[in-house]
This record gives structure tokens, C-alpha cells and sequence, in this order.
């Protein structure tokens, strides 16, 4: 087996020959520019004048309170420019791209955050942008459809397959293959083929070196658990990344178990799934007894997705991270709930670790610490979350 | 070393791609008779799958209108067995790695050397991943196909040397399809495969009119043919065979006439 891109036997490279060439020159151009001192500078730039970073760590004091255990922190990337954590990776692809000489993005999108957060680089950058939603989600989420309008995207509609993210993976993988030359697929998480996994990774570790200067200034300590949500993982793995070496912090990826792990309307990849090949990668993905890729379902656009990204399945594997399922109704409840008790309006996919939060905070002790990561902000989850509750707000 | 090899002994080779379960086995059947029946030297069955990533609007139909039938690797291995008491011409399956993976590699090789099955296309294998299923392949007789493509370059001579069966050239970039007209330099690719391997190459990827086949075999060993047939088994569904049939020789016509020139 190719051990390139691995993680224990997760990863690897599972794509068309015609794309074999791209992704290698991908991984060149990767190892070069991100030793490159110019490029770490104009990065950093765009991250604090652009995207404004650091992203703050929030001492949920009311919750903490209202839980009665442990001192929460939310990880505050909901306030980055573009509403969610999605703009860290996209502006150092975009930047990638461009000093590889493409003048087009495409990219694959669910709940619309990733899609939004790459229309916008191509705008700032003097881009041609594409994006690929399944057409069940550009139901879902209309507001974030005409965003990436406005930025000057092309929103393409995909309605092969169940119309979800899975769907809008394969077409811009298919789009790919058909234009690499001026083209580059900016791969919205940890997944795909290798050198995806990693340089997503990489552009996404951003947020937990912050997390450890922040608790570190404020507690004084590492914290005892860091929880994020995952769907194909990118904002849990950014998360995570800098304390996989502290073996004293527990490590916790929330996944959408949709109507629960016992129904088929899940897409609890690690709980329901097992492991398997399919976009680009070897990972845990839901399936059934004959690898055929199973039709997840997911309140959540963006966590509404059959695999995880290869480093969380090695995680798993080696018991590093721990990975919970979350109900929908768990995460509605916890998306009114820290709107109620801190004035934060969550995404329902952030939703979910909050949710998780509620559950084992009060059981923790009073000095231990649980950073949560708010992975992104929830205006585009309003209509979705009233019509949830039988309610119609208009949209 | 397969039969493979023999779909190429005979002046120009035509392959013939279907659907298995397409819109059912029984119609697979009877297409892969008509198919062999009607000049076909290398029959590729595809085993569905529910995200094909690799293939056209075509093909994607086809693989979910024979998963919404209820098909399997184990009943498709069942159809081959069957197949197998009549037809002799040289069959490889087409279908991606978790259908295989999911199976279990040497459990999948092992039911394919016995159904019959001469070798194996996985379009989402490339060279950097065919260690994880060559060996096996290899431990039960079948070859792995090796495909190149237009972006292929300075990849064409390291894939080409350690190519088994016969090399797959795909003439165009993006997915499989049907297209007017094909642009990549097909007689330079072919030309890099022979410098570094003996065996054959056929040409695929777009290819549905005789001229089409007749230029693609002229420039190499062999053209393949997929989302045109699956197509007519699209429009014409249990009653596809025949129609099929009379599709295949016309293209064989067209083919064998390029081996003549």
C-alpha cells in the first residue's frame, strides 16, 4: 500500500488517473509555499485583516453557571469574516492557487458556509468561482444561495444521488476532471485525497494554537476536554490538532445522528458506519453490506455527510478522540438554548457540540475546563430551525 | 496472464461496455449474447455503484436504475457463471474500490476467477493505490486494467511498464460520456505505451459513432465503447438485445476495417 498521505491506513489517493497529475502538483506547490516566509506573511495578513484572527475565546459564563460543572469557553469562529471557520482554509487555498497560476475555484458546498467563504476569496483574489450544492440543500439554505451570488459565484445545482453534500462532492470532483489546467478544487474539509487532508488540516490548526495561548492566559492551564462538531471534520481536526500530543485533554468530535444512530435518517459516520474508500480517501464512511454509499439525512446541511476525514478515522482507531452522536432534536434544543442563555445564535451544525457540552459539563468538576468550538454562526439556520418547530418565518 | 489477450489477437479489438442489472440481469444477459454474438472481442461489465464518480450523466442512471432493481456483486457473479457455459470472448468487470473493498479483496477474486471473469477496471484506483489490489488480481489470474489519460504525461511510461491485460487510454478529459470530438493526442499517447510495454491498448472515453471507433483503433490496438450502448438499453429497456446487437456490429465493422487499412 501507497503509505503517502496516510493516517495508519486511513487517507491515501483514490481518484481518477486524470487527476493523479493534479494533486501531485498540488502536494509540490503545498510543500513549497508553506515553507515559504512571503507566503506565511501574506497569510497571516489575510487571517488578522481580512478574516479577523484571532478568533476569540469566550468564558460562557452564564452557562457554566446554568450547567453547574465545568468553566466553558466557546471558540469564537463564528466571528470570523464570512460567519464561520470555513474562510481559515479557504484563503490559504485560494492563495495556493494563485501562486500556482489558476484563475478558478470551484468548490462543493452543504449547509453554504464553505461556498460562501470560497465565492468570497475568489472575489477578493480576482477568481472565477463555481460551487456545487445539492439541490436539496439550496432548498435548505436559500440565503446562503444568494450570497454567494452576490460575490459573483456561479451556484451550481446538483440533483444526482440524494442532493445533499455527497452529491455536490462528486460533481466538483467530476468538474475537476474535466478542467485542471486552470482550475483548482478548493476542498471544503479534512477529506478527499491526499494532500487535501493535510493541507486542509494544516490552514485549520490555526484554531486550536489559539485555543492553547488563550486558555493558557486565561486559566493557566490546558483545558480538560475540547469539543467540536464534525461532519467531514475540518473545524473539529483544526480544533484538535495542536493538543493531539496532550494525552490529558480529552478530545470529543459531535457527529449528526440525525433521528438517532437506531434509524436510517443518520449520518453518524463513526457510530453506523465502517471503514471504506470512496471520494479520494480510505475512511469510515456509512454504507451498507455491499459498500454501496448509504442516503444520510441530517438537520444540518453541513454535517449532513456519509464519510469523515482520515485523520479522525485514525483518531478513532487509536482511541485518541473520542466521537458522540447528536441527535437533531438535541441540537435544536441546544441551538435555542445558548441563544437564550448567551445571546449567541449558534449554527445548527456548532449546535451539536454545544449539545454535547450540555450533556457532560454538569458532570464534570467545577476546575476543569471545556472549550467548544462555534465553528460558525447561525442566521442562515433561522428558517430551517422555526420551520423545525412549526414555525414560518418567510423565508 | 488472462485470456485477455486473445480479444486482441484478431486484427482490431471492439470492447463493449454495459451496466450490469441495467434494468435487469436477465436483459444484461441477453445484451452480453447479442454483444459477443455480434462481433464484441472484450466484454466489460459494469458492477453498479451508488456514486460513481468517474462517469456521465449516462452511466450515473444506469448504476441507479440497477441498485433501485435490487442488484449485487454476488447476484452479477451468479449471471457470469451462467454466461459462461455459452459465451468464450474475454470479460473484465468495471466497478469502484469500496464495491471490491467492501467485499473483501481476496473473496472478490476469488468468486471472479471462478465465475469466469478475465480481469478488473477500478476507475478509482490509480497507479499510486494498485498495491492494495494487483497482488491479489494476480494471486487469482485476473489482470488490473491500467488507465492513462490526457494529463497522464511523464506518468504514461511508469504506468504503461507494469500494465497488465491491456493499457485503457482515456481519450478525453472528465467523464465517461458521449462526445463529438475528441482532441487529446491519442497517437502520441499510444505511441509513449509502446515504447515501455507489449501489451495492447484500446481506446475509450467518448467514442460512439463508427468513424469515431474506426479512427480510435486505427491510432492503437482497440476502441471501447460504454455510455452509447448503455444508452440504448436506456431507450429501450427488456427489449434492448437486439438492438444492441445489430449497434455492436456496426461498430465492429468500423473497427475491423481500420486493422485492415
Amino acid at each position: 500500500m501507497n503509505r503517502k498521505g496516510r493516517f495508519g491506513e486511513y487517507g491515501g489517493q483514490y481518484i481518477p488517473e486524470t487527476l493523479m497529475n493534479a494533486v501531485i502538483d498540488l502536494e509540490t506547490a503545498y510543500g513549497r509555499f508553506s515553507a515559504d516566509p512571503e507566503f506565511r506573511d501574506e497569510l497571516d495578513t489575510l487571517f488578522r485583516d481580512y478574516a479577523g484572527r484571532p478568533s476569540r475565546l469566550y468564558f460562557a459564563k452564564k452557562m457554566t453557571e446554568d450547567l453547574g460543572g465545568a468553566r466553558i469557553y466557546l471558540k469564537r469562529e463564528d466571528l470570523n469574516h464570512t460567519g464561520s471557520h470555513k474562510i481559515n482554509n479557504v484563503l490559504g487555498q485560494a492563495l495556493l492557487a494563485k501562486k500556482m497560476g489558476k484563475t478558478r475555484l470551484i468548490a462543493e458546498t452543504g449547509a453554504g458556509q464553505h461556498g460562501v467563504a470560497t465565492a468570497t476569496a475568489a472575489a477578493l483574489m480576482g477568481m472565477e468561482c463555481r460551487i456545487f450544492m445539492g439541490e436539496e440543500d439550496i432548498k435548505r439554505q436559500a440565503l446562503n444561495v444568494y450570497r454567494m451570488r452576490l460575490l459573483g459565484a456561479t451556484v451550481v445545482s446538483v440533483g444526482s444521488g440524494t442532493g445533499t453534500l455527497k452529491d455536490a462532492v462528486s460533481e466538483a470532483m467530476r468538474e475537476w476532471t474535466n478542467r485542471v489546467d486552470d482550475t483548482h478544487y478548493c476542498l471544503g474539509s479534512v477529506m478527499g485525497p491526499h494532500p487535501f487532508p493535510t493541507i486542509v488540516r494544516d490552514f485549520q490548526s490555526v484554531i486550536s494554537r489559539e485555543i492553547r495561548e488563550q486558555i493558557m492566559d486565561a486559566e493557566g492551564k490546558l483545558p480538560s476536554v475540547i469539543i467540536a462538531c464534525v461532519g467531514g471534520g475540518s473545524n473539529a481536526i483544526g480544533s484538535f490538532y495542536d493538543f493531539i500530543d496532550d494525552t490529558g485533554v480529552r478530545l470529543i468530535g459531535c457527529e449528526a445522528a440525525g433521528r438517532g444512530i437506531g434509524t436510517i435518517e443518520t449520518a453518524a459516520t463513526m457510530s453506523t458506519g465502517r471503514p471504506g474508500i470512496f471520494h479520494g480517501m480510505k475512511s469510515y464512511f456509512c454504507q451498507d453490506s455491499h459498500g454501496q454509499i448509504a442516503p444520510v439525512y441530517s438537520i444540518s446541511a453541513g454535517l449532513d455527510y456519509p464519510g469523515i476525514g482520515p485523520e479522525h478515522a485514525w483518531l478513532h482507531e487509536i482511541s485518541r478522540a473520542e466521537y458522540v452522536p447528536v441527535t437533531d432534536s438535541e441540537a435544536v434544543d441546544a441551538f435555542e438554548y445558548l441563544s437564550r442563555t448567551e445571546g449567541i445564535i449558534p449554527a445548527i451544525e456548532s449546535a451539536h457540540a454545544i449539545a454535547h457540552v450540555m450533556k457532560i459539563a454538569p458532570e464534570m468538576e467545577k476546575d476543569d475546563v471545556a472549550v467548544v468550538t462555534l465553528s460558525g454562526r447561525g442566521d442562515k439556520d433561522c428558517a430551517a430551525i422555526a420551520r423545525y418547530r412549526g414555525e414560518d418565518v418567510g423565508e | 496472464m488472462s485470456r485477455i489477450h486473445e480479444a486482441f489477437g484478431n486484427g482490431k479489438a471492439f470492447i463493449a461496455f454495459v451496466t450490469c442489472g441495467d434494468p435487469d440481469l436477465e436483459t444484461t444477459a441477453d445484451v452480453v449474447r447479442a454483444m459477443a454474438e455480434n462481433g464484441a472481442d472484450l466484454i466489460e461489465l459494469g458492477i453498479p455503484f451508488s456514486d460513481p464518480t468517474a462517469e456521465g450523466p449516462v452511466i450515473q442512471s444506469a448504476n441507479a436504475r440497477a441498485l433501485s432493481g435490487g442488484v449485487t456483486a454476488d447476484r452479477i457473479f451468479g449471471m457470469v457463471r451462467e454466461l459462461r457455459r455459452d459465451v468464450t470472448v474475454p470479460m473484465v468487470f468495471m466497478t469502484y474500490a469500496n464495491v471490491v473493498f467492501s467485499y473483501g479483496p481476496d473473496r472478490f477474486m476469488s468468486e471472479c476467477r471462478d465465475a469466469g471473469i478475465d480481469g478488473l477496471i477500478l476507475p478509482d484506483v490509480p497507479y499510486e493505490e494498485k498495491g492494495e489490489f494487483a497482488p491479489v488480481c494476480r494471486k487469482y489470474g485476473l489482470d488490473l486494467i491500467s488507465m492513462i489519460a490526457p494529463t497522464s504525461e511523464d506518468r504514461i511510461s511508469m504506468i504503461a511498464a507494469e500494465a497488465e491485460g491491456f493499457v485503457y487510454i482515456v481519450s478525453s478529459m472528465g467523464v465517461t460520456g458521449v462526445r463529438n470530438e475528441i482532441t487529446a493526442d491519442i497517437g502520441g499517447m499510444v505511441e509513449l505505451v509502446r515504447r515501455n510495454t507489449d501489451i495492447p491498448c484500446a481506446v475509450g472515453f467518448g467514442i460512439s459513432e463508427p468513424e469515431q471507433a474506426s479512427r480510435m483503433a486505427g491510432l492503437s490496438d482497440g476502441a471501447i465503447v460504454g455510455s452509447a450502448i448503455v444508452r440504448i438499453i436506456s431507450d429501450h429497456g427488456k427489449d434492448s438485445a437486439y438492438r444492441v446487437g445489430e449497434y455492436v456490429k456496426r461498430m465492429k465493422d468500423a473497427v475491423s476495417e481500420a486493422g485492415r487499412r
